[in-house]
């Protein structure tokens, strides 16, 4: 389980409870959060469940594959250094208090 | 006081996505789902992949959990079939009689397999794939013992189960009545990689090759299938993939405009305002072609819903979208930005035989559309590209060692 704050663009915060073994961007999916599409379903095909990591982050998130960096090429939204597919960052307990910033737009 | 409830017929990716879009932005209103399936709305498709070899299960394809809906206040209806639709009182009538009164009404009632009247078609062990059933039955064989499996149709679905036979050890045999595979969908130069793909891996891809009849044995299974000019393939399995055909029925009985597809607006409405389709079903005007055309994809149904429930909320907003799909072969990633209908040129880069290359379509010097294998970036800068004016010429493609992704590095930096 870890808490995770998704930042809306609009200055509106969701914060929610999300368990293992669910990723950052099915969080918001099961809990109908807006601005997360994942309309590959989670396969790092799309660039729809795109976030921004919090500059401040310093917890541990798994390195980014190759196809995840290529994905993000592709965004709706300008790619930047904290740029993420959040299909890509699995939950545990190791994130817990994670912060992502949702883009502008997703498609 | 007029009802706002929306009622949505269909509970696949379109369906879902409008109900989930339409809480998302606030809507208060009653919302009913109606499901017609028993199962929880699932995504179609690892249904020709994951799905069949067990690397993917039920669980990991639900669309939503159960507990979804219920938090969403939306209504999910399962196993009960929306019978007609009474336009003068604006409510459905599902099957076990029950009304369900609508202030807007969204068709997104999917599409089935094309059947083949071919003798034999009902024999034991001839197969079609839409549905999670049809994948159960057909995982329950293909699990098994190997099997001479024969595909009839060189689509998507077709090619997909193929590859996914083959990798469990199958012996698979593709057969489609055009010159070549995916004609429909993927330029020559990318189905002719595909194909020779196939049958590097062992698959054979006959085409030009009409089937005439299934023949079964004693008990009534399929054991051969026969091709015109008498040509006959050994068969314990037959699949038949060869297209879909929107459901239109309700919209028909209703009186609404429909052919192939339920005709609807650039806002997805239908020829009753206060009724939409979207998803497989509609058949919709492109601002890309100009013209009315229905497509089978997961972008198409998210896209549209999202579209329709804005429209409901009082955002209306044309549907543009640019259309994308994908498809995952023997491990190789396939991807499609945008249409290639009527293209006049295709430029290849890359490297096609390391299988890591696109296809770049242009149609009088204007990008048109991307296919790629194994190059995503391609696929992503392809889709920004074709949302806009897309500032690629032929010439520019055509450069040695041409590069879609150097390319948008280079103008971030610049």
């Amino acid at each position: 389980m870890a808490k995770i704050t998704y930042k809306h663009p609009d200055g509106t915060v969701t914060v929610l409870d999300v368990e293992a073994p669910n990723t950052v961007m099915r969080g918001a999916k099961i809990n109908n959060v807006q601005g997360i599409e994942a309309q590959c379903g989670g396969s790092a095909q799309c660039g729809t469940c795109h976030v921004y990591i919090d500059e401040n982050n310093t917890l541990p998130l798994p390195p980014m594959h190759e196809s995840e960096d290529d994905v993000l090429y592709g965004t709706a939204s300008p790619r930047r250094e904290n740029s993420r597919l959040s299909c890509q960052i699995p939950v545990s307990d190791d994130i817990d208090g994670l912060v992502v910033h949702l883009p502008e737009a997703q498609v | 006081m007029a009802v706002r409830d929306v009622v949505v017929i269909g509970a696949g990716p379109a369906g879902v996505e409008t109900a989930a879009a339409l809480r998302s932005r606030g809507f208060d209103g009653r919302i009913t789902l109606v499901g017609g399936e028993d199962a929880l709305p699932y995504q179609r498709p690892p249904l020709s992949k994951g799905y069949l070899t067990g690397a993917t299960t039920a669980a990991d394809i639900e669309l939503r959990p159960e507990a979804f809906f219920e938090a969403q206040r939306i209504e999910l209806i399962r196993g009960d079939r929306a019978a007609r639709i009474d336009r003068d009182g604006s409510r459905v009538v599902l099957g076990s009689g029950r009304p369900l009164p609508y202030g807007n009404l969204v068709l997104a009632t999917g599409s089935r397999p094309r059947t083949l009247p071919l003798p034999g078609a009902s024999l034991e062990g001839v197969l079609s794939l839409r549905g999670l059933p049809d994948a159960e039955a057909l995982r329950r064989r293909l699990t098994g013992p190997a099997l001479r499996m024969v595909v009839v149709g060189a689509g998507f679905i077709g090619l997909e189960l193929a590859a996914t036979a083959g990798g469990l050890g199958h012996d698979v045999t593709v057969v489609e009545a055009h010159s070549r595979a995916l004609a429909r969908a993927l330029t020559p130069p990318m189905s002719a990689r595909l194909t020779a793909e196939h049958r590097e891996r062992g698959v054979r891809v006959l085409l030009r090759r009409e089937v005439t009849g299934l023949c079964g044995d004693s008990s009534g299974r399929v054991r051969t299938v026969e091709l015109a000019g008498g040509e006959r393939v050994p068969a314990d399995l037959v699949v038949i993939g060869v297209g879909a055909l929107p459901n239109v029925d309700l919209a028909v009985d209703a009186d609404l405009t429909a052919g192939d597809g339920i005709v609807v607006d650039d806002l997805l409405r239908t020829s009753d305002p206060a009724i939409s389709a979207i998803g497989d079903c509609a058949r919709f005007p492109s601002p890309h072609l100009g013209r009315h055309i229905r497509l089978e994809s997961v972008q198409n149904a998210s896209d549209q819903a999202r579209c329709v429930a804005a429209a409901i909320c009082g955002d209306r907003t044309p549907y543009s979208a640019v259309p994308w799909f994908w498809s995952e072969q023997y491990g190789m990633r396939l991807q499609i930005a945008g249409l290639s209908t009527d293209h006049d040129r295709t430029v290849v880069a890359g490297d096609i035989d390391g299988l890591r290359f696109s296809v770049f379509c242009f149609r009088r010097g204007r990008l048109v559309c991307v296919e790629s294998v194994n190059r995503p970036a391609d696929h992503g800068i392809a889709r920004r590209m074709l949302a806009g004016v897309p500032d690629l010429s032929p010439e520019d493609a055509a450069e040695p060692g041409f590069d879609l992704k150097a390319r948008a590095r280079q103008r971030q930096l610049a």
